[in-house]
């Protein structure tokens, strides 16, 4: 039976890592992941999930071994964040360069130094380009949900990829809300077991990982991407069923109350629906803005994008990492490029905020928009502003 | 009593150890559980026993939470430890017909002489209760109950299923310490 309990959102990631029949679990704890792989490590002590739970040395070895486990065909789980995920970095690459459908769960978290275990997406925009399938989760339900989205969609044979669910660190990994948990019989009704196609066996040798020389390495990283790209279809086919099945139903952008919108702000993961409560608020005051929810970061949704600003004047972009000496946020370049060679696109306006852990209000939010707006229409100097910053 | 209806916020002063995290935790699973939307999570910091904690409960029995910042303008404030009254700014933002829930052997009238609090505020002997029925000075349940009293932001017996839950064989004693509390909570009105 489906339930609504309240529960943190890291315990029901790992319930819902459990539901999955996860085979094996290789992590190292890590603020502000650890309630994740904890409950994962508790589960399969108590014998609650049959499953290997690999404590591994460091993170770098948790990657490893994922490699090893989802090479011979094993359901494959690990979670981590921040300096964990740039430990595990070059391996990262490995995984998708060899189409190990591994499920990562990511919770973002800012870079040292200076430390911070608190929350942004500096982590995210650096594994940016590793071939992953990339989905930002805006709350604990989405964050449970997408577990199951990940194993279906990494282990579909189209696709054949590891798959990071981001979820915002502390603002989603400690906060305890409503969250339908469901039953196993639905799960494994959506989710059927997986088969990796060429497992790892000793009756039938394969090689993986091969050199890969000149005359072949352009081809090999041409299918790759090809292959990431085109995930988009299967990505929105399990979306689709995950909804008949569940009820609730997930795009690459969510457009909220964007009908009739001049300008849109764009935001990514757990401050949207903070943003969401802007809107409202603007709304109510007569201002015809909304919200675009990104969802999908990899595969980068561009005809979706393009539809959903054809109309608009402005489109504000509000980032929680930074590019050092460059653009400013990584999304916004992302999307002013996507935007580029069209005949008729918005003014685009980037914002860098919520760094560290730096919380940004509903009342933040209505000034970013209102910002924004301003600057598309006077014009700027700067690539990009910082929000609340102290200077 | 504070106001009940539509969102109601509540922010959790204590110290390390005092458990103000799992009272708001058990707070918003009472709430969740009655069909509500509720909302818990810490002052997120390096927590450390001893060192004063923050944490946070939203409520709102017709809408989703969609705010995932800290409370700056809460309507409740409940003060674990007494002597963080001196440490810390503990009733920063509270809503003028907001109410401060205070763990404290002195009476109302006591803390409003020393502290010139100019909102309702509600006293309770949490220490005491949590010493008689636990035997440990841990009175996050005690509080619980206490903050029952001072705003009946969900029903007390909607606390039982979340504290056996936590607690199992310990819930009996912590389902008495909060009803003791509920029942040894005062509650004096806003100062004029």
């Amino acid at each position: 039976m489906t339930q609504r309990v309240g529960i943190e959102v890291s315990r029901a990631v790992a319930i819902a890592a459990r539901l999955a029949n996860v085979d094996v679990v290789a992590a190292y704890p890590i603020t502000p992941q650890t309630h994740i792989v904890e409950d994962l490590s508790e589960m399969v002590a108590s014998g609650e999930l049959d499953a290997s739970y690999i404590p591994v040395e460091s993170e770098h070895s948790a990657m490893s071994s994922c490699l090893g486990s989802a090479a011979v065909g094993a359901r494959t789980f690990t979670a981590t964040a921040s300096q964990g995920m740039e430990l595990m970095h070059e391996v990262l690459y490995v995984a998708s360069g060899m189409r190990l459908p591994i499920v990562m769960a990511v919770a973002n978290r800012a870079l040292s130094a200076p430390i911070s275990i608190w929350g942004d997406h500096s982590d995210v925009m650096s594994v940016r380009d590793t071939g992953w399938i990339q989905i930002f989760v805006t709350n604990g339900q989405e964050a449970f949900d997408n577990i199951f989205c990940a194993f279906r969609i990494g282990e579909d044979r189209r696709v054949l990829l590891p798959v990071m669910i981001h979820l915002d660190g502390f603002q989603l990994t400690h906060v305890i809300e409503p969250i339908y948990l469901e039953d196993q019989d639905k799960v494994d009704k959506f989710l059927p077991p997986n088969e990796y196609p060429l497992p790892l066996d000793p009756d039938r040798p394969v090689t993986m990982g091969a050199f890969g020389p000149p005359d072949i390495y352009t081809e090999v990283k041409k299918a790759q991407d090809v292959v990431l790209t085109s995930s988009k279809e299967v990505i929105l086919e399990a979306w689709k069923e995950f909804g008949d099945i569940f009820g609730r139903y997930y795009s690459p952008i969510q457009c909220y109350r964007c009908e009739g919108a001049k300008v849109l702000l764009m935001t990514m993961g757990s401050f949207s629906e903070t943003a969401m409560s802007a809107v409202d608020a603007m709304r109510d005051d007569g201002n015809a803005v909304g919200l675009l929810n990104l969802r999908l970061w990899r595969p980068f949704p561009f005809a979706e994008i393009r539809q959903a600003v054809k109309d608009i004047d402005v489109l504000i972009v509000f980032d929680r990492a930074l590019s050092f000496g460059g653009p400013g946020g990584p999304v916004c370049s992302e999307v002013r490029s996507a935007l580029y060679n069209l005949d008729k696109k918005p003014k685009v306006v980037g914002f860098v905020g919520g760094l560290g852990g730096r919380v940004v209000s509903l009342a933040g939010f209505r000034e970013i928009i209102e910002r924004g707006t301003r600057i598309a229409k006077e014009g700027t100097e700067q690539e990009f502003e910082m929000f609340g910053v102290r200077e | 009593m504070t106001n009940t209806a539509g969102l109601v916020e509540i922010r959790w002063h204590g110290r390390g150890g005092q458990g103000a995290v799992t009272s708001a935790e058990l707070l918003a699973q009472a709430a969740i559980n009655e069909g509500k939307y509720a909302q818990a999570f810490p002052a997120f910091g390096a927590e450390r026993r001893g060192a004063p904690v923050v944490a946070f409960v939203r409520i709102d029995s017709d809408n989703p939470i969609r705010v995932r910042a800290e409370i700056d303008e809460p309507d409740v404030v409940v003060v674990l430890a007494s002597d963080l009254l001196r440490v810390v700014n503990v009733s920063s933002g509270l809503k003028a017909d907001g109410i401060l829930l205070i763990n404290t052997p002195k009476t109302a009238d006591e803390i409003i002489k020393e502290y010139h609090y100019k909102w309702a505020l509600a006293t309770v002997d949490a220490t005491r209760i949590a010493r008689e029925t636990l035997g440990v000075p841990i009175v996050n349940t005690a509080m619980v109950g206490a903050l029952l009293k001072a705003a009946e932001v969900t029903k007390l017996d909607s606390l039982i299923e979340p504290l056996k839950h936590r607690f199992g064989r310990l819930a009996d004693k912590n389902i008495n310490a909060m009803q003791k509390a509920y029942e040894g909570t005062t509650v004096r009105g806003k100062s004029n």
